[in-house]
C-alpha cells in the first residue's frame, strides 16, 4: 500500500505551526514561524515545510487546519479545535496521559482525556492573566527575553506574590517590586507562580488526573513547568515537540479521516 | 416523525407565534393607553407576583423583558454606558443599566437633519439589493449594494426629559418622532414600582433606584435565598404576610379594593398558562424535536409580561397546536438538521444573537433544554401556594434543586451535551455553575462547555472564543459516540 501522508495547520495568535505525518506515526517534516494569524505567518509556514521536506499539497492525503486561525487557513480540506487537536497530539507523544494543559498566546486550556479521546475540557474566561501574552507583558517591563525567564527564575531564593487576576494590575505590581529593588528572578518566580495558580483553578474544574502533560510554546518555560507542578502537586511532563502538539494533532486527526475517505 | 429522522425545515411564523408576539405587543400598548388616560403604571420584575397587581386590574410593564429587547435591537451598549456615565459601576448587571438609564430618561434616537427633518441614514445599515432575478445587485466596487428601503438611520442618546421641556411646535415634533420605533424604545414611565429579588438580588437596589428617580412608591416581596429543597411554613409565613402588606399599597395606589374575584380569575390564567407553556417546551423531548429551543427565550416575553393573562394562555395552547402538527409533518423550526441535542444553561446573549446561532448551526447543535421550562412551569391554588410557588425562582433555590431541575429536563430532553453561559451579568446565576458543570458531568456523563457572555453587553463576549468553545463541545461530543461504538 502507499504511503498515506497528511499535513497538520496549527495557526495560534502568536505562532504558526506546521506538521507533515508519514501514515499517522512517523513525523517526517515540522515548521514554525513566532507569527500567528492574520500575519504572513500562516501563508510561509506552509511554504516553509514544503520547502524543507521537497514534498507538495497534491501529495498529501488531507490537511487539517486547527487553532484560533483555522477558520481562515484556505489550503486546508478541513478544521478542527485546538482542544482535540492537542488532546489528540498529546495522547501520541504520552499514551497514559490524561490531563493536558496547553497555556496559548491567548487562552489557556485544560482537557481532561480517556482512551485517547477528549471527554471535557476548561478554557479560561476573557481575561490575559494566566495566558503567554501575561509572560509577554512582564518579560517586557522586566527587560528580559520570554526565552531567559525559565534560567532566571531558577536563580529565585524566595518568591514574590504578583497578582493572577489581573494583567494589567500585576504589570503595576512588577513594576512596583522593581521599584523597591526586588531581585527579578524572585519577581519571575512569583509570575510564574501567578500564572500556575489561574491554570490550577482551571484545572481543578475539570479533575486532575495523572498523567499530566503541559503542551504549546510556555511549556519551554521550566519555571512555569515547576511552579506548576507545585500548584498542582501533580508532576507536569513537557515534550520537546511541545510546540507542535497541535498542528500534529490536527495531522493525525487528517490521518484518521483520509483513511475513512479512502474506504469510502 | 420517526425518532432519528431527518425533520424538514418550516418557515415563517406559526399562529400560535404570531398570537404570542401579539400578547407582548398589547401588554405594551395598553400600558401605554393606560397611561394616556391618567391610570397608574407600573414597573415590574419578572418574578413579581403579576396576580396581585391583576386583582386591582393595573397594567403594569417589564424592565428586564424591554432591557432584553433594547439589547437585542444592539442598543444595549449606548444605554448600558448612559448608565456607567450617571455613576453605575459596570459590574451591575446589564438589564439593570439598561433600566437606570432608561429610568433617567435616556432613549434611543434617529439622528435627523434639524433643517430638514430628514433622518440621516447609516450607509452600513440595510439588506443586500436584489434585482427581479434575486441576484445581489453590485456597484461600481463590486460590492453588494444596499437596498434603500431597509436601510436604517444612524442612532444616538437622547433625553426623553431634555425632549419634554422643549417648546411646543415643530422641531419638539420631530425629536419625538426620532425616538426609534420599538415597543421597549416607548415605554410609559413608572408610576409605581414592583420589585420581587427572587431572580436576584441586584433587583432591590435597582428599584430602589427607580422609585427615588421618579419618587414613586416601591411594592418590594422580600424572598431569601432557599438553603433547602422545601420551603417550609416559616418561609410561606414570612412571604405570605409581605403579600398582605403588598395588597394594602396597591389598594392605596389604584384607589381601589382588592378584587379577589379578579384575582382568581388572574391565578386560574396564570395555571393555565403555566401548564401550557410545559407542554409547549415538553415538545422538545421529541427527537428531532420539532422546533430550535431558542424559540423559547423569545416566548419567555409572554411567561414574563403576560402569564396572568388569558390570551397568553390561550397563545400557548395554540402553539401546542402547531408543534403537534409540526410532529405529524415531520417539520422543525429548527432551520438545520439536529445532529446533537444540548442544553443552555444561562440566558442568552441579547445583543450577539447572530453570533451565538452561528456556530450552533455550522454544527448541527439543537437547544433542547433550558431551565426556563421547570422554572416558569409552576401551578398554585391560593396566596399561601402562590407564596410557595415564588420561592422557586432559577436563583433562589438550593443548588440541589437547581441541578435536579437540570438533570431531569437533561435526561428527559435527551441532550448530548451542556453548554454553560458564564453570564458576567448575572453573578448568582453564574457563580454556581463551575460546581453545576461538575455535577452534570459526573451524574449524566455529558461533556459541558462554558463561555463567557453577557445578557445586554456586547462589550463582554467575544465571538472567536465562542465558536472553538461550541466545536470543542461538538467534538467532545462525537468522541463520546466514537468511543461508545468501539
Amino acid at each position: 500500500m502507499a504511503d498515506v501522508f497528511t499535513l497538520g495547520i496549527d495557526i495560534g495568535s502568536t505562532a504558526s505551526k506546521a506538521v507533515i505525518l508519514k501514515n499517522g506515526e512517523e513525523i517526517i517534516g515540522k515548521s514554525l514561524l513566532d507569527v500567528g494569524t492574520g500575519t504572513s505567518g500562516p501563508e510561509r509556514v506552509i511554504r516553509q515545510i514544503f520547502e524543507d521536506t521537497g514534498m507538495t499539497k497534491e501529495q498529501m492525503a488531507l490537511i487539517m487546519g486547527t487553532g484560533y486561525g483555522r477558520n481562515s487557513i484556505e489550503i486546508a480540506d478541513q478544521n478542527m479545535s485546538e482542544l482535540s487537536c492537542h488532546a489528540r497530539g498529546a495522547y501520541f507523544l504520552l499514551p497514559s496521559v490524561h490531563t493536558v494543559i496547553d497555556i496559548g498566546g491567548q487562552d489557556v486550556k485544560v482537557i481532561q482525556i480517556d482512551n485517547g479521546a477528549m471527554v471535557n475540557f476548561q478554557m479560561n474566561d476573557k481575561c490575559a492573566a494566566g495566558t503567554g501574552r501575561f509572560l509577554d507583558v512582564m518579560a517586557r517591563v522586566l527587560e528580559v527575553e520570554v526565552s531567559e525567564l525559565g534560567d532566571l527564575a531558577a536563580q529565585s531564593t524566595k518568591r514574590v506574590g504578583i497578582s493572577s487576576t489581573c494583567t494589567v494590575f500585576a504589570e503595576s505590581e512588577v513594576i512596583s517590586q522593581l521599584a523597591h529593588g526586588t531581585k527579578k528572578s524572585d519577581i519571575i518566580n512569583g509570575v510564574h507562580h501567578s500564572v500556575a495558580a489561574r491554570v490550577t483553578g482551571l484545572a481543578h474544574r475539570v479533575g486532575i488526573r495523572d498523567d499530566v502533560m503541559m503542551t504549546g510554546g510556555v511549556a519551554q518555560n521550566k519555571g512555569v513547568v515547576s511552579a506548576l507542578e507545585e500548584e498542582l502537586g501533580h508532576i507536569v511532563h513537557t515534550t520537546p515537540l511541545t510546540q507542535y502538539v497541535g498542528a500534529l494533532g490536527a495531522a493525525l486527526f487528517a490521518y484518521q479521516k483520509a483513511l475513512v475517505k479512502a474506504k469510502q | 416523525m420517526a425518532e432519528n429522522e431527518k425533520a424538514k425545515v418550516k418557515k415563517g411564523p406559526s399562529p400560535g407565534v404570531l398570537a404570542l408576539r401579539k400578547v407582548v405587543d398589547d401588554v405594551y400598548e395598553e400600558a401605554r393607553q393606560a397611561k394616556k388616560r391618567g391610570e397608574p403604571v407600573g414597573w415590574s420584575s419578572s418574578k413579581f407576583p403579576c396576580e396581585l397587581a391583576a386583582a386591582f386590574g393595573l397594567h403594569v410593564v417589564y424592565p428586564e423583558n424591554q432591557a432584553a429587547g433594547i439589547a437585542a435591537n444592539r442598543n444595549g451598549e449606548m444605554l448600558c454606558q448612559a448608565a456607567e456615565d450617571l455613576g453605575y459601576d459596570n459590574d451591575i448587571c446589564g438589564y439593570a443599566r439598561i433600566s437606570l438609564a432608561y429610568s433617567a430618561g435616556y432613549r434611543v434616537g434617529r439622528k435627523y437633519d434639524h433643517e430638514t427633518g430628514e433622518f440621516i441614514i447609516n450607509p452600513a445599515s440595510g439588506k443586500p439589493l436584489k434585482d427581479e432575478n434575486g441576484q445581489v445587485v453590485l456597484d461600481e466596487n463590486g460590492n453588494p449594494k444596499k437596498d434603500p428601503k431597509t436601510q436604517q438611520p444612524f442612532e444616538e442618546l437622547v433625553n426623553i426629559n431634555d425632549i419634554e421641556a422643549m417648546p411646543e411646535g415643530e422641531e419638539k415634533e420631530r425629536a419625538l418622532n426620532a425616538l426609534k420605533p420599538i415597543r421597549q424604545n416607548l415605554m410609559p414611565a413608572p408610576d409605581f414600582v414592583l420589585c420581587c429579588n427572587n431572580i436576584c438580588n441586584c433587583m432591590t437596589k435597582w428599584y430602589e433606584n427607580i422609585a427615588r428617580m421618579h419618587n414613586i412608591p416601591l411594592v418590594m416581596i422580600d424572598i431569601p435565598y432557599n438553603n433547602d429543597v422545601d420551603v417550609d411554613d416559616s418561609k410561606v409565613k414570612y412571604v405570605r404576610a409581605q403579600f398582605d402588606a403588598a395588597i394594602h399599597q396597591l389598594e392605596k395606589i389604584s384607589g381601589r379594593k382588592f378584587d379577589e374575584k379578579k384575582f382568581e380569575e388572574a391565578c386560574a390564567n396564570a395555571n393555565r398558562t403555566a401548564k401550557a407553556w410545559l407542554k409547549v417546551c415538553d415538545y422538545l423531548q421529541y427527537k428531532p424535536s420539532p422546533m430550535s429551543g431558542f424559540d423559547l427565550f423569545n416566548h419567555m416575553a409572554d411567561v414574563v409580561t403576560a402569564r396572568a393573562k388569558v390570551e397568553t394562555a390561550e397563545a400557548f395552547e395554540l402553539l401546542e397546536k402547531d408543534l403537534e402538527e409540526n410532529i405529524k409533518n415531520g417539520t422543525s423550526t429548527l432551520p438545520f438538521e439536529e445532529k446533537k441535542r444540548v442544553m443552555f444553561e444561562g440566558i442568552p446573549c441579547w445583543p450577539k444573537l447572530p453570533a451565538l446561532f452561528k456556530p450552533l448551526k455550522e454544527n448541527g447543535i439543537n437547544v433542547t433544554a433550558v431551565v426556563y421550562a421547570p422554572a416558569f412551569g409552576f401551578v398554585f391554588d391560593g396566596l399561601d401556594e402562590m407564596a410557595k410557588a415564588y420561592y422557586k425562582a432559577p436563583n433562589s433555590v438550593c443548588i440541589e434543586q437547581g441541578v435536579a431541575w437540570r438533570e431531569g429536563i437533561c435526561r428527559d430532553n435527551k441532550v448530548d451535551g451542556v453548554l454553560v453561559h458564564y453570564n458576567r451579568s448575572c453573578k448568582p446565576w453564574s457563580g454556581y455553575m463551575a460546581e453545576m458543570q461538575r455535577r452534570f458531568t459526573r451524574d449524566l456523563g455529558v461533556p459541558c462547555a462554558g463561555f463567557d457572555g453577557d445578557q445586554a453587553d456586547p462589550r463582554n463576549f467575544n465571538a472567536a472564543q465562542y465558536e472553538t468553545r461550541v466545536q470543542g463541545l461538538m467534538e467532545a461530543m462525537e468522541a463520546k459516540d466514537l468511543a461508545k461504538e468501539a
